[in-house]
């Protein structure tokens, strides 16, 4: 019997499997931030085991307030800085060097196809884009990584999502999660890992496929894996290449992991893209999902790009596209939070930041602050805000905040109007069928 | 014996998350009692008052995926912190799920036209329940009514749950 990527990566990982049905797996990687990592550590402290198992495999970094915003925030940065330099952890990532954890890790070639990765992040799927089984935990199981380096899972029952057909201009691998989200809903693949795979996602950049992975968990998945290929080893080249002869061995290598033909999944969805258009949500769930054409019009008082899903130079080079030499609408405040500071250094360079801020964005450095309603741009109570991030849960980012989440082009296009808009890189195809001609949707 | 037991409160809504069990907002706390007045204060419920009806509750009744959302361990917590320790729900998210039973604590999965019954009793008499662990079955009282239903538990889970969550057994075994 054939096996999924997921099955492929227990078996070389598989430590124990206590009581049948359960498998302890060895982690190649531990990533740690400062809201849930300070807890685990005090009580590691307090349980007379604060060590850490490897510290050349614990990654850790301050991204959800930064510069702490107040005292007790302070102290969460002051614990996890305190123990990094304690046990000897190199790859530490503190105030300047700092960004949000799941663009930064992969950013820094932390992350490689068939490993085992876990963090205090329910977001950690993320780094599945790679080949890799990354899975969010919460502290206690964070706290075990760190003394022991293991970590208990179920069986990974495999959802395939392929996606299929062509995307069309201006809709992005943001619109196709959405979709995805929205026809599983929000526990469609609890407790299951989803391998996304077809044309669609091969032609994905690996800064795309992090978008798609970073959202399965919003469809309740423990991972969302795409197939490592020769777009992940480019990706990947120049922190590999001492260890391979040229890319061809780097990909045969990385193949192990791929899926047999006869592997066995426990569902199997194929969404055709070709007549997708771009999405936004519209509730307090994620796959509360609409097309954006449905919500126009909609006020939004604050625009927000940047986050572990859409913060990287690729989603900014497209929001810089949409508003370059354009101003944001009087009624809207915007702002741009580069995820990491690569990130932030080459949209400077690229004359990026200077179209944001012509267009009147405030940019922020790195940090995931406002998408979880921690820092650097809380919503007040009956606001409502565009945001390239992840979830929409009442409140998310700010009591009594509503939160519709759209791609960076629909962020940027809601930007310049002031409500949400569909953004000038998209041709609405039912208008152009219904005048003969293309007309492109105001932005 | 490992037994749980207590007054039961249900909340009737599908996906109650984890910035609804406890907001963002008060992740910058280190210590975990902390936590104990802020439990669901931003869950909009029709009818809950979290002030008024939490209190004096041991276990939680709700619907299909609950704990969705966030890593956050601090959901759990917050529970523990206001001496909620059993969660019976149609299903939970595997997070929440893994980080109860890592906490020693109990989630429990039960088929909805049971959990149906459970909110049926509950409109008309206060209700109590009792978890038997190594039975694998809960006794609810609901007025005069009494009944059982059974439950199960991996082997896993069970070890947890005795051995009073994840860190200890790990650091034994491995």
């Amino acid at each position: 019997m054939g096996k999924t990527i997921a099955e492929k990566i227990f078996d070389v990982h598989l430590v124990d499997q206590p009581f049948g049905g359960m498998n302890v797996l060895r982690l190649d990687r531990v990533f740690c931030h400062e809201i849930t990592t300070p807890t685990a550590i005090q009580d590691l402290i307090a349980r007379g085991k604060d060590r850490v198992f490897d510290p050349d495999k614990v990654k850790a970094v301050i991204d959800h307030v930064t510069p702490a915003k107040d005292t007790k925030t302070a102290m969460q940065g002051k614990v996890l800085r305190e123990w990094a330099r304690r046990h000897g952890i190199s790859d530490f990532f503190d105030i300047g060097r700092n960004g949000v954890c799941h663009a930064i890790f992969p950013e820094k070639g932390f992350v490689r196809p068939g490993f085992v990765i876990i963090m205090g992040d329910s977001h950690t799927c993320t780094h599945g884009a790679f080949g890799a089984f990354a899975a969010g935990v919460g502290t206690t199981d964070l706290e075990v990584g760190i003394l022991k380096g293991v970590c208990a899972f179920k069986q990974p029952d495999t959802l395939k999502i392929e996606i299929t057909g062509t995307l069309r201009p201006g809709v992005f691998a943001k619109d196709v999660i959405l979709e995805v989200i929205r026809q599983i809903t929000v526990n469609g693949a609890t407790n299951q890992v989803i391998e996304f795979c077809g044309p669609v996602v091969d032609a994905l950049s690996m800064e795309a496929r992090m978008t798609l992975s970073n959202m399965a968990v919003e469809a309740g998945a423990t991972s969302g894996i795409c197939r490592p290929d020769a777009v992940t080893v480019e990706y990947l080249w120049s922190f590999i290449k001492d260890e391979f002869p040229d890319r061809e061995a780097a990909l045969a290598d990385f193949s192990r992991f791929l899926p047999d033909d006869d592997a066995v999944y426990a569902g199997h969805k194929r969404i055709d893209v070709t007549d997708l258009v771009p999405l936004t949500t519209f509730g307090y769930k994620p796959d509360n999902v609409k097309p954006v054409s449905d919500m126009a019009g909609t006020p939004v008082d604050q625009v927000y790009i940047g986050s572990c899903t859409n913060g990287r130079i690729e989603d900014l080079r497209v929001a810089a596209q949409v508003i370059k030499g354009k101003k944001i609408a009087d009624t809207v405040r915007a702002i741009v939070s580069p995820a990491t500071p690569a990130v932030f250094s080459r949209a400077m360079e690229e004359g990026l930041v200077k179209i944001f801020m012509d267009a009147g964005f405030c940019v922020t450095n790195p940090t995931c602050g406002a998408c979880l309603g921690m820092s650097n741009g809380v919503l007040a109570s009956g606001e409502v805000a565009a945001a390239t991030t992840n979830r929409n849960f009442n409140g998310r980012m700010g009591k009594g905040g509503m939160v519709h989440l759209m791609s960076p082009a629909t962020a940027a296009a809601t930007a310049l109007t002031g409500t949400i808009t569909n953004s000038s890189l998209f041709t609405d195809p039912a208008r152009t069928k219904q005048s003969g001609k293309t007309i492109r949707s105001m932005s | 014996m490992t037994i749980f037991s207590g007054t039961a409160l249900c909340l009737d809504r599908a996906d109650i998350n984890t910035d609804e069990i406890i907001p963002a907002r008060y992740l910058t706390e280190i210590e975990k009692n902390v936590l104990g007045p802020h439990l669901m204060e931003d869950l909009e419920l029709a009818g809950f008052d979290p002030k008024k009806d939490l209190a004096g509750i041991g276990v939680l009744v709700t619907r299909q995926n609950f704990g969705c959302g966030s890593s956050r361990e601090h959901a759990p917590w917050a529970l523990e912190a206001n001496g909620i320790r059993v969660v019976i729900a149609e299903s939970f998210a595997r997070i929440f799920h893994q980080n109860m039973f890592n906490c020693g604590m109990l989630a429990i999965t039960l088929a909805p036209a049971d959990i149906d019954r459970i909110f049926q009793a509950a409109g008309t008499a206060s209700l109590h329940i009792f978890a038997d662990v190594d039975k694998g079955e809960i006794t609810v009282t609901a007025g005069p009514e009494t009944w059982t239903l059974p439950f199960s538990l991996t082997g896993f889970e069970k070890a947890l749950v005795q051995a009073g969550g994840w860190v200890e057994y790990a650091d034994q075994n491995y």
